[in-house]
């Protein structure tokens, strides 16, 4: 209970003294993105190219985990569908 | 089981505007806000709907098997996959953007700052993007018709069949009443 209340505390606390929203510490890879990214890339979605460029393992691995989803879907539906 | 006469002209209506809809996301994902992951999921909306306001067995099942949606899925992540070993192969490494301003497919050139925007540039970002679309469309829509497979729907003809049989002359249903309990 103690230990509830104590980290109820914290979490309210994170907005007063945490950071503020839109302020990070540091910006430079954010500003590198915005600066490099079109010319870099092509797109001019810099979200698009940092989702399927500069981090397009990333994206490599979500896709897997989806196939592996619907494989655990489907074993666990398999006697419902021939 | 349906949505009756008002859900049913809903989908006829709403169905190919959101497969359009979902293409046209998927599609200028390096353009505009959006992507592979929003269109696909857009996309299996309309299955979805198709799925909710007809009979499964008579509109879906007889056009597009479940067989097709998991070939449709295991393309996508084959794709992905291809063009991410083909940055190897051609350029310096894995997921290596070769196509980008080359002058070929998806190559124009892209001028820094604001500008109309070009459907054939980003070198291989639209192609990643078409293929985690039909990787997500397919997905979801496998993941919707397994679970829908469990509820057992009837086809149309066996629903008129049973409600025929509810409705049909009281004599036949005492006879029946009483041969059950003898």
């Amino acid at each position: 209970m103690i230990v509830l209340v104590v980290l109820a505390t914290l979490i309210l606390l994170v907005p007063a003294v945490g950071l503020n929203f839109g302020d990070p510490i540091t910006s430079s890879t954010d500003q590198y993105y915005i600066d490099h990214s079109q010319v870099e890339t092509g797109a001019n979605n810099v979200v698009a190219s940092i989702v399927f460029d500069y981090r397009g393992f990333d994206t490599l691995g979500e896709a897997t985990v989806l196939f592996i989803a619907v494989l655990g879907v489907a074993m666990v539906f398999r006697r419902l569908y021939k | 089981m349906t949505l009756g006469l008002i859900g049913r002209n809903a989908g006829r209506l709403l169905v190919p505007l959101i497969f359009i809809f979902g293409f046209y996301i998927v599609v200028h994902g390096h353009i505009t806000p959006g992507g592979g992951f929003q269109g696909g999921a857009v996309i299996a909306t309309g299955v979805a709907l198709l799925l909710v306001s007809y009979y499964y067995r008579d509109c879906l099942e007889r056009f597009i098997p479940i067989t097709n949606f998991k070939l449709v899925e295991s393309a996508g992540l084959m794709l992905y996959i291809c063009t991410a070993l083909a940055g190897i192969v051609v350029g310096s490494g894995l997921l290596f953007n070769w196509l980008n301003a080359s002058g070929g497919l998806f190559g124009h050139p892209v001028a820094y700052g604001v500008n109309p925007g070009d459907l054939f540039t980003a070198g291989t970002i639209p192609i990643l993007n078409f293929a985690i679309g039909i990787e997500v469309f397919g997905a979801l829509s496998v993941v919707t018709l397994i679970m829908f497979a469990g509820l057992r729907e009837k086809t149309q003809q066996e629903e008129d069949a049973e409600a025929a049989e509810s409705a049909a002359p009281l004599v036949s249903k005492r006879k029946k009443g009483k041969g059950g309990r003898k």
